[in-house]
């Protein structure tokens, strides 16, 4: 008899458990030697308590009610159940924190694209470091921990969440139009974006600038180009490169149209890609707002690898001919 | 390997021919995409053909780096993901060719659809653009029952199927020619140059590139 399970989860069998296994081993060993010490938080947490990080974050797909009638959510990341947990267990410790997981997320998906429901994630959280050093730790302990999964061809695209923001700013966009602007920039719509600059009521130096700017990305060149309304974001992005190690800084791409979905990014923002995977294969960034919302104020930056992705990359690294990127 | 780096998707059918002339004018070699209709892969210049609406999805994948595609095919598939990650596929250029109308027509003289709306309170339309047509509606209050047709849509009006449809328009001709008019138009769609948005990053240089020269072009 064959019974299935719901779209977007799977069944996992030895041989490919084996490799996983083998992988989150390597990763946990990088995290711990870094001094980032595992936590585990419960997949069901209460809906209202949750919501409290709602900064835009991913939105939980999946609610039940509980015996009482409490709303219960499936956690769709591990940064936000990791701010209410520092809120409500550290709220005495001296800071910087520093938490590694292995743990499912839940999130909803498109039909038939291949979406997951159910995806592990391996990541680090480090609460109490500010920007740079904190962002350039983190940064590295990624860099350290693909290097120890054996990823050969990877990148990290760095980018800044309050870049675009400050630009709009200086340039005097009126607010209305702003979501409109960065939604298109989210989603890679730079003809919708261009046409959107088209009906804005200022320069036409401003509307260049604010069309260009984002599509500048490549190495730290990039970072030098750039003036007056970008100076503040773009410097922070250079003091990040100042601190990293050698070896990690050429596995960076600066990228200035870089943003992440969840909205609780306030600084550096970051994705890994693979040239084997179509896809990013993991993320993160700062975001230093969130833990106050649950009440211990303090700046954090944090990653998460999406293990399956990770795995797939290092399977398809095997099948690429050697070329150079 | 290709001589631009990428792997480009080439939608065939009626984007095809204008898509191989802006490929030639940007000077990049097309060999035998344009003689060969039986071989799908042109490895040794890079491209690769298929149908318009698989283009985003090979794109998506990774498969291809870049491709040409419909607005039309964009707007039916490319809408934002539920969980927040955006969307899959980067949309780089307007290309200007392959102008089309996305227009809701009905047969000549009074509107059935109209009509279908005031006494029965719900419009079925037929389409090959179920998502896009069922947003207009939505978007526009007024209920509809959509009915996704893979042929000639034209068809589905004058059998009593439906009482108006949903889909592009070029000249208009096919249009007269089954007795349809044209009662709304709800968006104008033109060729797009697409990206993976892994490649966008990656191959930033032989992008950026291409760009510039259909800039010049």
């Amino acid at each position: 008899m064959i019974l299935p399970i719901p779209s977007g989860t799977r069944d996992v069998l030895p041989d490919e458990m084996g490799e996983l296994r083998t992988l989150t081993e390597r990763l946990r060993a990088v995290f711990s030697a870094a001094g980032y010490g595992e936590v585990y938080t419960p997949a069901l947490e209460y809906e209202a308590v949750i919501t409290r990080g709602a900064l835009g974050g991913a939105r939980p797909a999946y609610r039940v009610f509980d015996e009482n009638g409490e709303v219960l959510v499936l956690r769709s990341d591990m940064t936000v159940p990791i701010a209410r947990l520092v809120a409500s267990r550290y709220q005495a410790s001296d800071p910087p924190l520093r938490f590694a997981y292995f743990a499912h997320c839940y999130r909803g998906v498109r039909p038939q694209r291949g979406q997951p429901r159910e995806f592990l994630q391996a990541g680090i959280e480090l609460i109490g470091a500010a920007a740079p050093a904190g962002t350039a730790e983190a940064v590295t302990v990624l860099c350290r921990a693909l290097d120890s999964a054996g990823l050969q061809r990877y990148r990290v695209g760095i980018g800044d969440a309050s870049l675009y923001p400050a630009l709009m700013d200086a340039l005097s966009v009126p607010g209305e139009l702003r979501p409109r602007l960065l939604r298109d920039l989210g989603n890679g719509d730079f003809v919708g974006l261009e046409s959107a600059l088209v009906e804005l009521p200022i320069e036409p130096r401003s509307r260049e600038l604010l069309l260009s700017v984002p599509q500048l990305r490549g190495g730290p060149d990039v970072l030098h180009g750039p003036s007056g309304p970008v100076a503040n974001a773009v410097a922070g992005l250079r003091a990040i490169h100042e601190l990293l190690d050698a070896d990690v800084a050429e596995r960076v791409i600066f990228d200035l149209g870089l943003s992440r979905a969840p909205g609780y990014y306030t600084g550096a923002v970051f994705e890994v890609y693979d040239p084997a995977v179509g896809m990013p294969i993991g993320g993160g960034g700062r975001y230093d707002h969130l833990l106050g919302q649950f009440g211990r104020a303090l700046p954090a930056v944090g990653f998460a690898l999406e293990v399956e992705k990770l795995h797939q990359a290092l399977a398809a690294e095997e099948r690429l001919p050697e070329v150079a990127l | 390997m290709s001589p631009t780096g990428l792997v480009i998707a080439v939608p065939r059918g009626a984007l095809f021919e204008e898509t191989l002339g802006w490929l030639e004018r940007l000077g990049v070699p097309i060999g035998e995409a344009r003689t060969n209709d039986r071989r799908l892969l042109f490895e040794d210049v890079g491209l690769i053909t298929m149908r318009p609406s698989d283009v985003p999805t090979y794109v998506a994948a990774g498969a291809a780096d870049i491709g040409i595609t419909g607005k039309d095919v964009l707007m039916e598939q490319g809408d934002a993901a539920p969980n927040g990650s955006g969307r899959d596929v980067y949309e780089l250029r307007d290309l200007g060719f392959g102008r089309c109308t996305m227009v809701v027509a009905s047969v000549a003289g009074p509107d059935r659809a109209a009509e279908a709306l005031r006494r029965l309170g719900v419009i079925r339309i037929a389409t090959k653009y179920p998502r896009v047509a069922a947003a207009h509606f939505e978007r526009t209050g007024r209920q509809v029952e959509i009915i996704e047709v893979k042929g000639s849509v034209e068809l589905a009006p004058l059998t009593g199927l439906v009482e108006a449809i949903v889909d592009l328009t070029a000249t208009g001709t096919t249009l007269r020619e089954n007795n349809l008019v044209v009662r709304e138009t709800l968006a104008v769609c033109t060729a797009r140059l697409i990206a993976n948005p892994v490649a966008h990053k990656l191959k930033a240089a032989a992008i950026d590139e291409l760009l510039e020269r259909s800039r010049a072009a």
